[in-house]
């Protein structure tokens, strides 16, 4: 028979989901800061013992890589201005959709939020001959404006703002909701207050809503930073990083260096360099956020 | 009736028809130019509506371009990733929320903490692994890795938080087992919140690209978003054809969502307004 300690029923309860985390997240991360200091590439994929360990080699190159600082400037161009834009957007959305006269805001919200659900890799598709620069749907419309055709995503100054758009178009709606979510926590009797004080539309906007959005504001940039940096999808379905590189992101770098050239070492030191600015952004911004009443 | 009312009520409908209008403009036209005959749509201007509708493009992706093959590879791993994954996330979740063990709530907090740890960050390693264990180019390797998440593992504590703790000692006193409380008491308590958690789950697994992309290296494995980006290179001239196929599968999720959506946004509130 068993005797000693009892075990603690709950252990069988989390332990299914901690091992997996562990095994299949955890373990892979750490992998990655050791992956980063060795030269692991096609040769280590056949025989372990090529391996050699080279401690900061790869951080070097990567420091003196013209393609990693291509990399780094696009995918901050696209954090700095998809970002915000995107969270723009979604408030603005929330805004209009959760206005007391509106009739029907569930039905609203619910085609407002459908291009989050969506496939990426399918809308990218239709994205990319909505931009085609002499039938695609974008350019006519534009012309009808009286602007001439763009080459949307052939032309090195257009090919990210493409992508920014489109990227917009399909997030806009998942913080929209969480926008209205926090709009609504906001007691009515705020309003009424300011109402009865003679406060119009835009001073509530702005002494009301705006700072008790606080954390609300909070959870959406610190969401929306994290899966920006992220950007890998939209540029190698639409562009492929082209033309000109103009569109390589930090993370299609580490793919292409990773699993195209297999140069995992290196790719690893990609791969941790954008964890580090991830935790570093969504650092700032707690801090940021957290030192304003 | 007050004029300035009727006025900004105006205002607002046509501005919230306008934003509803520009936002579904995408998938519509995706709907509209899939019905087209070949080429009908690269023409100057764009047409908006097919003259002639056919099928002929979805024929061709079922008969000759295999896309039920892809379907199912995407149901498979999408069905398999949920109902696993609901079943390890909700024993996790319901045991940090109930259950008392050392030093839950500091593993919790460490948990929570990780998520913002890029899941790019493991892939070249967990790569490796998966090649160690013989999973690449399995449907296995991209299960494997979805089946335990720590924001499903956070949703379904949030919702344990609000069990009542006498009915679970009621239970414990008539004798149930801490599995069988599981099991017969807590999940029928936790089913809205379960139901929220299978569809992020099942439309997170299936809209998924990037590791699918990365670990299945034959065609005949592939997921239906790898398989179009795939034919998008062998067909990227044929925009009704790739209309068809980007519709087919974005479909399923569209559907999925149009029926289940309260669950879905009242779920993601749940998951984003922590505390």
């Amino acid at each position: 028979m068993t005797r000693g300690v009892p075990v603690n029923p709950a252990l069988a309860f989390i332990a299914p989901a901690l091992i997996l985390i562990g095994v299949f997240f955890f373990l892979p991360v750490l992998g990655a800061l050791l992956l980063s200091f060795t030269d692991f590439d096609i040769y280590a994929l056949g025989r372990l013992d090529r391996l050699r360990f080279v401690g900061l080699e790869n951080y070097r190159r990567l420091l003196a890589d013209p393609r990693f600082w291509t990399a780094l400037k696009n995918t901050v161009h696209f954090v700095a201005v998809g970002g915000p834009l995107s969270v723009l957007v979604s408030l603005g959305a929330a805004l209009l959709v959760n206005h007391r006269q509106v009739r029907y805001p569930g039905l609203f919200r619910t085609l407002l939020f459908l291009p989050v659900v969506t496939t990426l890799a399918a809308v990218a598709v239709v994205w990319r001959y909505l931009y085609h620069p002499r039938h695609g749907f974008l350019n006519y419309a534009l012309g009808l404006l009286g602007f001439g055709p763009i080459d949307w995503l052939g032309d090195p100054d257009w090919a990210m703002p493409a992508i920014i758009l489109m990227a917009v178009w399909k997030n806009f709606g998942f913080n929209m909701v969480v926008f209205i979510a926090g709009l609504q926590s906001i007691p009515r009797r705020l309003y009424e207050a300011a109402e009865i004080d003679g406060a119009d539309g835009f001073s509530q906007f702005r002494y009301i809503t705006l700072p008790m959005l606080g954390p609300t504001f909070l959870f959406v940039t610190i969401i929306t930073l994290i899966g920006y940096f992220q950007l890998f999808a939209e540029p190698y379905l639409m562009t492929q990083g082209g033309p000109a590189e103009s569109t390589l992101s930090v993370a299609l770098l580490m793919f292409q260096e990773g699993f195209r050239w297999w140069n995992l070492g290196y790719a690893a030191a990609v791969a941790f360099v954008l964890f580090l600015i991830i935790l570093a952004g969504a650092w700032l911004q707690s801090r940021w956020r957290g030192r304003r009443p | 009736m007050n004029w300035r009312r009727i006025l900004s009520s105006l205002t607002l409908h046509t501005a919230l028809v306008v934003l509803c209008g520009l936002t579904l403009f995408p998938l519509l036209w995706m709907v509209s130019v899939s019905l087209m005959p070949a080429d009908a749509a690269a023409r100057w201007p764009p047409p908006l509506w097919p003259a002639h509708p056919t099928l002929a493009h979805y024929r061709l992706l079922f008969e000759r371009l295999d896309v039920v093959r892809y379907a199912w590879n995407s149901a498979l791993i999408a069905g398999s990733i949920t109902l696993l994954s609901l079943l390890i996330n909700s024993m996790a979740g319901y045991a940090f929320a109930k259950l008392r063990f050392a030093g839950r709530e500091r593993l919790f907090g460490w948990l929570l903490a990780a998520m913002v740890i890029p899941s790019q960050a493991a892939m070249l390693p967990l790569f490796l692994i998966l090649k160690s264990l013989g999973l690449v180019n399995t449907l296995g390797g991209v299960i494997v890795p979805g089946l335990a998440s720590i924001f499903g593992i956070f949703l379904i504590r949030q919702h344990a938080l609000t069990l009542p703790d006498s009915l679970l000692d009621a239970a414990r006193i008539d004798g149930a087992g801490e599995f069988r409380i599981y099991w017969s008491l807590v999940l029928p308590l936790c089913r809205p919140v379960l139901v929220t958690l299978a569809m992020f789950t099942f439309m997170g697994s299936w809209n998924d690209f990037m590791w699918p992309l990365i670990i299945l290296t034959s065609d005949e494995r592939y997921t239906l978003p790898v398989a179009l980006a795939n034919l998008m290179g062998e067909h990227v001239q044929d925009v009704e054809l790739m209309m068809a196929g980007a519709g087919l599968t974005v479909l399923p999720v569209v559907v999925l969502f149009l029926l289940l959506q309260r669950h879905y946004i009242e779920g993601l509130v749940l998951g984003s307004v922590k505390e």
